[in-house]
């Protein structure tokens, strides 16, 4: 007496007898087209994002990044010109949908005031600062001098140098200094700004313009 | 008790003098934080809030105690949490649950992460230990702002007496625009007691609902005039986005056939030619086959959960995708859109149908939707020698309510034939927890549902698993007499759990079997409420009828087949066409 109580219910063919669609997805979910590339390999990029300048900003970012396994280099904070916002600088290694994925969550959040990603010609910058032991000073300066860098601080046994550069160069100087035995070293992560005219941030000429009339209005009281 | 910010009140006299000197009337100026709290939910026009009291949030429930809001006081605070979501999910606007610091706090978090998976519009409140006592791990501390950061659209830790009614205004009208979800206020006991007399502001002007770029809806129209075998796939979106009506236009209009998600389900009626029911899992065989098949799926409001796609290499693997949604993080998600449109999932259908060139040529496809139909209708038998089977029970009770009863229900197999079996045919009328899949969130969401809308039928299909985990919510109903009929579809076993265990566990039923129930018609009578017991198909419509008749709450501990399982099923991760009737096709 169910719904089907007039007979038998009318069943369709089974799992292995049904007719099958065409066609596949790729495990982004991107449609299978022999014409087109459906399948996107990691690449390194630069997000920046414009952040107001409270608490619990920092722990929101990185919550996000870390609940939504985003593959993340390294991730800087620093204040702007404007006391009410920070910029907040991400190296991310993602396929296409997964950077356009960071963008749009960091977007959503609600301290987040706008995000880019940053092209590859972007100015970044990275520093680091190296402990190695000092047995070798005048080796440990002529390496210091080939990259631009500064020493810190010199004494008996160690010797603490200052290095900033691109990424490249970093890595670069980390494996020149490598002979000395480096003791201890840490790095900052890039932080990075758009080259030439162009701001960084969607929302950073707005507040440029706004904080300069504010300052030609003050300006004109005195 | 062990209370140890003892309540600060601003001195007594100090307080009625500064009112009488001032020239606001104390009636409509917030004179402490907490009022200023309430004064903010007043001004969003909130009518109830579900909560329960405790030593950091008492300052707000003194303010409480002279405001037209009606507190509807919990069991359990997770039972807050749900009652205000289903609140939400009834009404559209934001449900308000309330707790006090510490285990109140984090007892509202189940519901809170239950709204903010089905993007149900919510808004709690909870006490907080005074601000010098943060971070010291005081009495019934705990760092709730950080707790909640994973699970609420945003947060705020309330810092200032003065601001603390616009921070809750906007933590209201966060809850309630774009795309929908839960917010919470942390609450300083200092901060609620601090005087203030900052007013509070206005709510801000509606802005017009967000359009999709006219150029990208042009393409996407083209694509869908073009479409041999369009189909639209409702979701939540558009019961949050009350596109219901749009998505019927749209569809009607142009002769498309439309699958539902499970949040959607209503949102385009089950009885329409049209309709194929629900996508996933467990949604219909027709449904799957015309989400395998299609060339071109308009998706509205949906972020393709893996419990609707599958393995997403074979959703919808030769389809087109037009997606609709109000967030753009959701586009390309989890599937890639061919043709994003961000905006308001009604807006944006409106404008789809102005783009249109011409309505797709799709009768072939209406027939074979059709056909799918007639060769996978969703049955069950009733064999004489056999218990009471649970879809008969569903059935029976669809038939003798009206169309805008709502239905809430628990997390099982229970919650599957709910959905099955009952023709919905309008938005909010289906109200489960979704995304998080909750177990316990029928009861307490029914009392919120009830409470929503006094006048319509509120039916709970309940597990007997799921039902004991909030069934203390009797007391509630019992004492503020609400009419709300719960219907434990009891199989004695988490059965959802045991159907996996006997397909993909070699029948090895390790706790899920629940043979030391107990008897729910005593306990709903021990509560105060009416109690029935329902074993044989004769009993069915009369005990359904009573209960339904009982001006109060009453328990229907129907006893059913422990053996029914639930199908159609698309296993984890499996192929939406390749659905399995019963336990021998997985
Ligand atoms: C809070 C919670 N704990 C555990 C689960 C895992 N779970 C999913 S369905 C289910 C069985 C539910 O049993 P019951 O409420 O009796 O419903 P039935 O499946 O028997 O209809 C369980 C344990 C869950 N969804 N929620």
């Amino acid at each position: 007496m169910s719904q089907g109580s007039e007979g038998p219910a009318p069943v369709g063919p089974g799992p292995d007898q049904r007719e099958m669609p065409a066609g596949r997805r790729s495990s982004q979910g991107i449609r299978v087209d022999p014409q087109v590339e459906a399948t996107h390999e990691s690449r390194r990029t630069v997000l920046s994002a414009l952040v107001y300048h409270e608490p619990g900003v920092l722990a929101e970012v990185s919550g996000l990044v870390s609940r939504r396994q985003f593959n993340i280099e390294s991730l800087t904070v620093g204040s702007t010109t404007n006391p009410e916002t920070a910029r907040i600088t991400l190296v991310i290694e993602e396929p296409e949908p997964g950077v356009r994925q960071v963008e749009r969550q960091l977007e959503k959040l609600q301290p987040v005031i706008s995000v880019r990603e940053l092209g590859d010609d972007a100015v970044r910058r990275e520093l680091v600062v190296l402990k190695v032991h000092g047995d070798n000073p005048d080796e440990v300066n002529a390496i210091t001098r080939m990259y631009d860098g500064t020493t810190l601080d010199a004494g008996p046994r160690t010797i603490t140098v200052q290095i900033t550069g691109d990424e490249q160069k970093i890595d670069d100087a980390i494996d020149a200094f490598r002979q000395f035995d480096i003791r201890e070293l840490a790095r900052t992560g890039q932080t990075a700004l758009s080259r030439g005219d162009e701001w960084t941030t969607d929302a950073e000429e707005e507040r440029y313009e706004q904080m300069r009339q504010e300052q030609a209005a003050t300006d004109d009281d005195d | 008790m062990s209370e140890p910010a003892s309540p600060t009140y601003p001195d007594e006299d100090e307080a009625t003098e500064e009112a009488a000197s001032s020239d606001r009337s104390t009636e409509s100026q917030p004179t402490t934080g907490a009022e200023a709290t309430v004064a903010a939910l007043e001004a969003a026009g909130v009518e109830h809030v579900f909560g329960v009291q405790g030593g950091a949030i008492m300052p707000v429930y003194d303010a409480l105690y002279d405001s037209d809001v009606t507190h509807v006081t919990m069991a359990h605070e997770q039972g807050a949490a749900h009652a205000a979501d289903a609140y939400g999910q009834v009404t559209g606007e934001p449900g308000v649950c309330m707790a006090t610091s510490g285990p109140g706090a984090t007892n509202l978090v189940t519901g809170i992460a239950d709204a903010n998976m089905d993007s149900d519009p919510l808004v709690a409140l909870t006490g907080q230990v005074p601000t010098d006592f943060v971070g010291n791990d005081a009495f019934q501390e705990t760092d709730t702002i950080g707790i909640t950061r994973p699970i609420t659209k945003t947060n705020y830790f309330a810092s200032d007496s003065d601001t603390v009614g616009d921070t809750v205004s906007e933590a209201f009208s966060l809850a309630r625009t774009g795309r929908q979800g839960p917010t919470l206020v942390d609450l300083p006991k200092d901060v609620s007691n601090g005087e203030t007399d900052a007013g509070v502001a206005e709510p801000d002007e509606e802005e017009a609902p967000p359009a999709a770029e006219p150029a990208a809806v042009e393409v996407a129209a083209e694509a869908v005039a073009e479409a041999e075998r369009p189909l639209i796939l409702s979701g939540g979106g558009v019961t949050k986005g009350e596109a219901s009506e749009e998505v019927r236009a749209f569809a009607t209009e142009y002769g498309i056939p439309v699958a539902t998600t499970m949040p959607g389900i209503g949102t385009f009626p089950e009885d329409h030619e049209l309709c194929l029911s629900w996508a996933g899992m467990h949604g219909t065989g027709y449904a799957n086959m015309a989400i395998s098949h299609t060339d071109c799926l308009i998706a509205v409001g949906t972020r393709f959960d893996d419990r609707l796609t599958g393995g997403v290499e074979t959703f919808a693997p030769g389809a087109k995708v037009v997606h609709v949604d109000i967030d753009p993080a959701e586009i390309s998600k989890n599937v890639h859109a061919d043709y994003p449109l961000i905006g308001d999932a009604a807006t944006v259908l409106e404008q789809l149908d102005e783009a249109m060139p011409a309505a797709p040529d799709a009768e072939a496809w209406r027939g074979r939707c059709q056909d799918w139909k007639r060769e996978y209708p969703l049955t069950y038998d009733t064999p004489d020698d056999e218990p009471l089977k649970p879809q008969f029970v569903v059935e029976a009770l669809d038939e003798m309510t009206d169309d805008d009863a709502i239905v809430t229900t628990g997390v099982g197999q229970h919650q599957m034939w709910a959905a099955q079996f009952w023709t919905y045919t309008e938005p909010r009328t289906y109200v489960s927890s979704h995304g998080l899949g909750t177990m316990g969130y029928g009861l307490p969401a029914a009392i919120g549902a009830k409470v929503a809308a006094p006048d319509r039928e509120v039916v709970c299909f309940d597990g007997d698993g799921s039902f004991l985990m909030t069934m203390q919510g009797l007391s509630v109903a019992v004492r503020d007499s609400l009419d709300i009929t719960v219907v434990v579809l009891n199989n004695r076993a988490i059965g959802m759990v045991r159907q996996w265990q006997d397909a993909f566990f070699e029948g090895r039923r390790m706790a899920s079997e629940y043979p030391w129930i107990p008897d729910f018609e005593t306990l709903a009578e021990a509560f105060g409420a009416r109690g029935f017991t329902l074993r044989e198909y004769d009993d069915v419509a009369n005990v359904l009828e009573e209960a339904m008749e009982y001006d109060g709450p009453s328990v229907v501990d129907a006893h059913i087949d422990p053996a029914e399982n639930v199908y159609p099923m698309v296993p984890s991760g499996g192929d939406n066409a390749r659905f399995a009737l019963s336990e021998d096709q997985l």
